[in-house]
């Protein structure tokens, strides 16, 4: 047979494209990020997720120090100021003074005073602990610090003389990570249940939305706290963390399973998955290559709307020291230390993983504002 | 005839969600005993850790004793029955291993407050947030609307616990009263009367507030979403231009109907706020049930850790229900299906 003759304007140069055409053939994602952008709160609320996000990603960097080391003797030291004017000259590189340590009149405290005739410029790129960058790359080079002999912990020390400042940097990769591990099971488990319980129907339908029906009604902190206390102390670190982030996504899957459940019913009746059964595929394939493809810009919102929550009650959790326990570190288990008020009080500053809590879960609320209102671009 | 029909089908309604609420009550007590016992080990070896005694004071066989004695040495099926046994046929919870009370007492000394905690900070939620979001709404992107928007988000960002925290710290200072219980510690014991119930009063606001917050912050936004919605309606345009007055128009009709979906599902905030008040609880130790569950949960002192689980679902449960049929009544377009 013949080949048929291959239309002329296949082969004429690409025309560009003109950018009210664009917007007709842009892709929902596309779409999305057009309206997205016009959101300008969100806007700032995705600049510092990401910027949060990616501090956490090469933590060993931008911590001045390791998490474990302990600075000599300064234990519960106070923020160290920085300064840009010595009472001279200003400098534009900002130094820290030296740090004198003595007793209070009792005798019983430890008091910091700055030692004004030292001066130490903070520098950037400096040598210091080891660590691995991205867990690959050994280093030991970090953003910035002072020579050898001067100390610059901008947050202050906590009990056993550790920076406060380079451990809630490096607790932000914990933190930060299991609101997204948890998201990513809470979605396998949710879609999987959800697309099974719609595709299915009948009693397996049923028994699954029982079951979300009891999960959903069920107070979860009280149940976080039930599970997590049955998490045996002596496990390694590593499967503590995993089965954190289990328990934490099983009262996330709910909503997303239902959300699923009902775009599958809708979808089941439509003509491109008769098309696909009479072709004979199988409901595995029609599930995942046709159904859930169609709903996956919604359900990625929807999810990632769940982070900040799953955040929190990891969070919650390491504070009430039912969740991640040392010597990991992570916001939640930072706070443990403040349960105790009498602590708290004379050094506010082992309050700072707080104040990064709140900043990273605000901003990321303001995100999922813009973010909900972008899901679905052929709305409006 | 028409009217007998309707009223055998909310019959059986009514019925069915009962009985969907009794499974959901056997499977939570299921549930909340099954988690009690996963972990290894049971309350003994963990109180002997505790009390650092190890081998000191019992043997071996002294132990083995003690756990048949308990029941600890069967499978779990086995003390589940057991103990719903006792809870179905006499409502005996149990006893606590380490308090070695009575769990019923200590429930009942605490349940009252859970109570009352739980539900005032339902009515104060509803009642501080659904005036904010009316305005919200009505005077959209008026400085109002944006200190309501803006204070709604850090409410919802901030977790309670958190804001429970500072209170603690600073609470004193800040209001001159002691953060933390519910009445002043001189008082703890004493009988009802006047002045613990002032005292009492002094003390909620705190609690209520922290509680509160973040339920407070999300009402707001849905009653503006709502409301939004429902002015943005053509009948509403149709009723001023024949010239109703805007007070009359607003409330006879959109105002009601953003209001129903609310009230009516006023039943699902209960898990949230059960969820914050234990939490919350913890922190500025309350006299509710959190606290205790809590302890429980530490110890494994699984007969009281079980009831205070079995408790909090058994209450949301009821909550939901309640909320469930006053939605069917309210909202004739619910099916009963």
């Amino acid at each position: 047979m013949e080949s048929t003759a291959v239309p002329s304007d296949l082969l004429a140069p690409r025309r560009r494209l003109r950018a009210e055409e664009k917007l007709y053939v842009a892709s929902q994602w596309r779409l999305m990020w057009l309206h997205f952008k016009r959101h300008k709160v969100a806007m700032i609320g995705l600049g510092v997720v990401s910027f949060m996000y990616l501090i956490a990603l090469f933590h060993g960097f931008v911590a001045p120090f390791e998490k474990m080391t302990r600075l000599g003797s300064y234990v519960f030291m106070p923020p160290t100021p920085l300064h840009f004017y010595d009472g001279e000259k200003f400098s534009l590189r900002p130094f820290v003074y030296g740090v004198e340590q003595g007793l209070d009149p009792t005798r019983k405290f430890r008091v910091f005073q700055e030692d004004r005739s030292v001066k130490y410029p903070i520098r950037f790129f400096v040598h210091g602990d080891k660590y691995r960058l991205l867990g690959l790359f050994e280093s030991d080079t970090h953003l910035f610090g002072v020579e050898e002999a001067g100390v610059a912990s901008l947050l202050g020390t906590d009990s056993l003389g550790r920076d406060v400042f380079s451990r809630v940097i490096y607790g932000s990769a914990i933190s930060l990570s299991i609101g997204l591990m948890g998201v990513i099971a809470s979605f396998i488990l949710g879609a999987t249940l959800g697309g099974v319980s719609g595709y299915y129907g009948g009693a397996v339908d049923n028994i699954i939305q029982r079951v979300i029906e009891f999960l959903i009604s069920v107070p979860t902190i009280p149940l976080w706290m039930a599970l997590a206390a049955a998490v045996p102390i002596d496990w390694p670190a590593t499967r503590i963390y995993f089965m954190i982030t289990l328990i934490l996504s099983l009262a996330g899957w709910c909503g997303l399973a239902r959300i699923v459940r009902s775009k599958i019913l809708e979808l089941r009746e439509q003509d491109f998955v008769m098309a696909a059964r009479l072709s004979g595929s199988s409901s595995w394939q029609i599930i995942t290559r046709h159904m859930l493809p169609s709903t996956m810009s919604y359900l990625i919102v929807h999810m990632t709307m769940a982070i900040p929550g799953m955040m929190l009650g990891e969070t919650a959790l390491s504070f009430l020291g039912l969740g991640l326990r040392r010597p990991v570190v992570s916001w939640g288990v930072m706070l443990y230390d403040t349960m105790n008020v009498a602590v708290v009080l004379s050094r506010p500053w082992i309050m700072w993983p707080a104040v990064f809590v709140v900043l990273f879960v605000l901003a990321f609320n303001f995100m999922g504002d813009g973010l909900r209102d972008a899901a679905d671009p052929y709305k409006a | 005839m028409g009217q007998v029909l309707e009223i055998a089908v909310v019959r059986a309604y009514v019925g069915r969600r009962f009985i969907y609420m009794l499974l959901l009550l056997v499977m939570s007590s299921m549930l909340s005993f099954l988690i009690i016992t996963l972990p290894p080990g049971d309350f003994l070896s963990h109180y002997l850790v505790g009390i650092g005694s190890q081998d000191a004071f019992y043997t071996e066989v002294e132990l083995d004793a003690m756990r048949r004695a308990f029941g600890l040495d069967r499978p779990w099926f086995v003390q589940y029955a057991k103990w719903m046994g006792r809870l179905v046929l006499h409502g005996d919870m149990g006893r606590s291993f380490r308090y070695l009370r009575l769990v019923n007492e200590m429930i009942v000394e605490r349940l009252p407050m859970t109570l009352v905690v739980s539900f005032m900070t339902m009515f104060v939620t509803y009642i501080v947030a659904i005036p904010i979001g009316i305005y919200s709404a009505l005077r959209q992107y008026s400085l109002g609307d944006y200190a309501a928007t803006f204070a709604g988000f850090i409410g919802a960002s901030t977790p309670n616990f958190l804001i429970a925290l500072v209170f603690m710290l600073y609470g004193y200072q800040l209001f001159g009263i002691s953060v933390g219980g519910l009445w002043s510690p001189e008082l703890g014991d004493a009988p009802w009367d006047w002045v613990k119930v002032v005292d009492l009063l002094k003390h909620l606001p705190v609690p209520l507030l922290v509680i509160g917050l973040s339920g407070t912050a999300w009402l707001i936004r849905t009653m503006r979403a709502m409301l939004l919605d429902e002015l943005r309606k053509p009948y509403v345009q149709t009723a001023r231009a024949k010239g109703l007055k805007e007070g009359k128009l607003l409330f006879k009709y959109p105002i009601r109907l953003a209001l129903l979906p609310i009230v009516s599902t006023i039943g699902w905030s209960l898990p949230g706020i059960f969820s914050g008040a234990t939490i919350v609880g913890i922190v500025l130790d309350l006299p509710t049930i959190g606290p205790l569950m809590f302890e429980a949960l530490w110890g494994e002192d699984m007969f009281l850790a079980s009831s205070c689980i079995l408790i909090t679902c058994t209450l949301t449960l009821i909550g939901t229900f309640i909320s469930d049929l006053l939605l069917a009544w309210l909202d004739p377009r619910i099916r009963y299906d």
